[in-house]
């Protein structure tokens, strides 16, 4: 039986097996590329989307956890791209190879969602699930600060 | 494997230092005018004829559309370095290009392209000056040709952005190459004459910009080897093999598999290559019904050579071989043992490392495929020179028959410089006949890694009454990625011993220490039991280790601070002088970073409790290229527990001109991090064969809140430029060693760090 649910805004019908994770689903289904596989295991962040707003692990969510649910991934943050995070990791020079950044976006997205003004000790908090193998942690946090204090279009 | 291509293959073809032996063309193509490097000897051919007989050498061309679109080729491997930026603005630089019209194209393998390879922090140093004659003859031809179409001479006319300007008049390089005929050949000797601009005129090289491959890393649109697909492909997950060589399958039980969704069948690969030995890999529609399948498969193997091997056995064994006189010597001055027997007094040290994982966070994978006579593999990956003849070799066609695409990499960091993993994906789509993509889960990814091997050191220096260097040793045992994968490139030794210059690079270093020898010493065990891999600095990474902890050592064995015992030996003199174009100073420039680091990060001044500063000093990978790279670490040890707190790293760098500063400082910033990383938080062991950390849960790598504060200085002098994504990898962790010495007392000789080692070296 499909399993229906939203994606950027979008209502579709998954006929998968119910323990199908949303990573594959996502990735392979529904052809949105920007979610990546990074550990499998939710230790690495990379994967990163949000089910009704909230910051999640895809890679080790079933499809069936989800049904009905509000799924957003990084191609539906911004239709054009320009989310103030967006902007601040392209004006901070954030991503070296990029892989981990939709989840840190995600993930960082999440945070601001709750907490408009994060304090160092609350991104270290809200980021250290997420994974960043070429180490841009430096970049990430300024880039969070940046969109944080609404300054980024004079950065750019 | 061709003569050629063995040639080619040495990764630093002889002719990317200078324009020795080649000339310059420009033509017409369907694309607009393409401006290429050839051989001399053919520039008689038409441009249509060196394209069709692949005369091109076009690591180095770009195209000028009529539309003034400029597209620069770049055959190296997008991984985070932000490349295609760097060589396009080089190009541009001379070609007074506006930059908005440049667009980076990210070549698939041809072998017009010649040599693909990137590591080795070789890409900028190694094509600065071609690209930038490059660039001189394609603003020389413009501006005649634009000179021609405006009715005016030449002399009356400069480049500026894009135009050629003749006395109030300007015309577009996209109408030129429209209207005019850009047609040319520059001879090496009319390359060399051309002007090219003084380090104070240039307005792209060493300017800040926005580094052209980020912001489709920053919606999802970016596309790595992982998001490729082909139609018709079927899905792939390896079942891994008890060993990395030599197993074999004996029975395939996937009776409970038949039940999955979408499973299809195990594929048992057979591999002229030898690549894959012992490899089955299930097949399925999806790639989470291949996972699903996976868990219930039973393969039965026999298992191959290394199967008991632990991290202790092989440190034993590098051990062991180094107790003989075996290996190689790659510095073997007269009178050594001489001077050791003479000695007033000898300081010896060991030091080991444990096996590193490359944990590039995309898990390699690769969909392989037949398509119009010709094999395809769609992957990420850093020396398709290298693997293309395995390919060839598994799939029992021509090199030639195979082409790679080319996507982004999630991380290279040299995992991606050996490309074993796309053997299996065409084994499977020539066996299947139908496109396969295979994924490694990450802990196959984890397993079939080609690690940094573990390492041993022995190092050891004479001193005369007055506690004067007289002479030093430095023996290192460990797995040979060269040995393993790319054998052309080992080196001759003194005693005609071969050696793998990658794993003891580092070693030779620009100390004056008298009497000096170096021996490496292949782990034999180690390349038995896996294929060690090329990490970040390779060799560096270990050698250093023992060198700048002994340096330390030894300073404090004579009672000289460590700073000043370093500047005591950075003298310049003899070998250590330097030499034009890539060493000019020679020791003095490691003595300059040296002094700048030690004043920025306030050393001798006092320090909090249990608190220390220590430094390191490297040249990064190899002394025909040194990056000077002094780094001091501030650490904090907790002496109850012996952990390790990093609070600040001070780097300072010379790596002579920076062609993108933004983008030097972000590999300096993830290379720093990555020594950090190594040093305290990472390292695996060998247990029975395999790694024994194959995921997250138990191998951690740092993470944002264990990031210290960074203060990153270039000391950028117009000097040659060299390469900068390792260097600062491999002066961190023997800083942290050192800074751990001199807040506590405890001297620690293995890496990684580990707060038990701490506490036993303080009690």
């Amino acid at each position: 039986m499909a399993i229906e649910l939203t994606i950027n805004g979008k209502a579709v019908a998954l006929d998968v097996p119910g323990d199908t994770p949303l990573l594959w689903a996502v990735r392979d289904e529904l052809e949105l590329k920007g979610t990546k596989f990074g550990c499998g295991i939710g230790l690495c962040g990379a994967c990163t989307v949000h089910i009704d707003g909230v910051a999640q692990r895809s890679c080790i969510t079933t499809v069936a956890a989800v049904s009905g649910k509000d799924i957003t991934t990084i191609e539906g943050l911004s239709e054009t791209g320009e989310h103030p995070l967006q902007q601040a990791w392209v004006a901070v020079q954030t991503p070296q190879c990029g892989y981990c950044q939709s989840g840190q976006i995600m993930q960082a997205a999440s945070l601001l969602a709750t907490n408009a003004a994060p304090t160092d000790a609350d991104i270290d908090e809200a980021m250290n699930g997420n994974l960043c193998r070429c180490m841009a942690y430096a970049r990430i946090k300024k880039a969070i600060k940046l969109a944080a204090a609404g300054e980024v279009e004079a950065n750019v | 494997m061709s003569k050629t291509s063995q040639q080619e293959m040495t990764g630093r073809p002889e002719n990317t230092k200078g324009v020795s032996r080649r000339g310059f063309m420009i033509g017409a193509t369907s694309a607009g005018f393409t401006l290429a490097f050839v051989p001399s000897a053919l520039l008689t051919a038409t441009p249509a004829q060196a394209m069709a007989q692949k005369l091109f050498e076009p690591t180095i061309w770009y195209a000028i559309a009529p539309n003034g679109e400029i597209s620069v080729n770049i055959t190296k491997a997008e991984m985070g370095q932000h490349v295609g930026t760097a060589l396009a603005r080089i190009v541009a630089e001379e070609l007074e290009a506006n930059w908005a019209d440049v667009r980076i194209n990210h070549v698939d393998t041809e072998d017009k392209y010649g040599l693909f390879v990137t590591g080795g922090s070789w890409s900028v140093w190694q094509n600065f000056d071609l690209l930038s004659r490059a660039g001189a003859a394609g603003r020389a031809s413009l501006i005649e040709e634009g000179a021609k179409l405006l009715g005016e001479k030449p002399s009356a006319c400069v480049a500026e952005n894009s135009y050629v300007v003749c006395k109030g008049k300007r015309i577009s390089y996209g109408d030129i190459v429209a209207k005019g005929d850009l047609t040319r050949t520059y001879s090496d000797e009319q390359l060399a004459s051309l002007p090219i601009k003084a380090p104070n005129e240039r307005k792209l090289v060493g300017m800040q910009t926005v580094a052209n491959d980020i912001p489709a890393k920053t919606d999802g649109s970016a596309v790595y080897g992982i998001d490729a697909t082909y139609p018709g492909m079927v899905y792939a997950k390896p079942m891994m093999p008890p060993t990395r060589h030599g197993s074999v399958v004996k029975s395939v039980d996937d009776s409970a598999a038949k039940s999955v969704a979408g499973y299809q069948q195990t594929l048992v690969l057979d591999d002229p290559s030898n690549t894959v030995p012992g490899w089955a890999l299930v097949i399925a529609d999806s790639y989470h019904a291949a996972q699903r399948a996976a868990r219930v498969i039973k393969i039965d193997w026999q298992a191959g050579p290394g199967a008991q091997v632990s991290e202790a056995d092989l440190l034993k064994r590098g051990a062991e071989l180094l107790e003989g006189t075996s290996g190689s010597l790659v510095i073997d001055n007269e009178h050594v043992d001489h001077m050791f027997q003479a000695a007033d007094s000898v300081l010896q040290a060991s030091y080991t490392t444990n096996t590193v994982l490359h944990f590039q966070l995309e898990p390699v994978n690769a969909i392989g495929l037949q398509k119009d006579g010709r094999w395809e593999l769609h992957t990420g990956n850093q020396w398709q020179s290298l693997i293309l003849p395995t390919l060839g070799q598994a799939l029992g066609v021509a090199p030639e028959k195979v082409v790679m695409r080319t996507y982004m990499l999630g991380g290279g960091f040299g995992r991606r410089l050996n490309g074993d993993y796309g053997v299996p994906a065409l084994l499977a789509a020539k066996a299947l006949g139908k496109p396969v993509k295979v994924v490694f889960s990450r802990e196959d990814d984890s397993r079939f890694d080609s690690p940094r091997s573990a390492s041993v050191q022995n190092v050891s220096m004479s001193f005369d009454a007055n506690d004067n260097v007289t002479a030093m040793q430095h023996a290192a045992a460990a797995g040979w990625p060269t040995a393993a994968m790319a054998p052309f490139f080992l080196g001759p030794g003194a005693n005609g011993e071969k050696f793998d210059p990658f794993s003891i690079n580092g070693a030779n270093h620009w100390y004056d220490v008298g009497a000096h020898r170096v021996r490496a010493v292949m782990n034999d065990l180690a390349n038995e039991t896996f294929r060690p891999g090329w990490l970040r600095s390779v060799g560096p990474g270990w050698t250093n280790w023992a060198l700048e902890s002994f340096m330390d050592e030894a300073a404090h064995k004579v009672g000289v601070d460590p700073v000043e015992f370093r500047m005591r030996h950075l003298t310049a003199k003899g070998a250590n002088a330097g030499s034009a174009p890539n060493s000019v100073g020679g020791a003095k420039r490691m003595a300059a970073v040296l002094k700048r680091v030690a004043e920025k990060a306030g050393w001798g001044s006092d320090l909090p409790k249990d608190e220390g500063l220590g430094v390191a000093v490297t040249f990064g990978q190899e002394r025909d290229m040194p990056t000077w790279t002094g780094v001091i670490a501030h650490v904090h040890v907790d002496r109850d527990s012996g952990k390790v707190t990093l609070k600040k790293l001070n780097v300072v760098i010379d790596a002579g001109t920076i062609v993108h500063p933004d983008g030097a400082l972000a590999q300096t910033e993830g290379a720093a991090l990555w020594g950090a990383s190594m040093a305290l938080h990472e390292g695996t062991e060998f247990v029975n064969g395999q790694v024994k950390d194959v995921n997250l849960n138990s191998y951690t790598p740092m993470r944002m809140a264990d990031v210290p504060e960074m203060d990153i200085e270039f000391l950028d002098n117009g000097h040659q430029a060299v390469g900068l994504g390792e260097p600062a990898t491999t002066a961190v962790g023997p800083a942290i060693g050192n800074a751990v010495f001199n807040a506590v007392g405890a001297r620690v000789r293995h890496l990684p760090i580990t707060a038990d080692a701490v506490k036993a070296a303080l009690s």
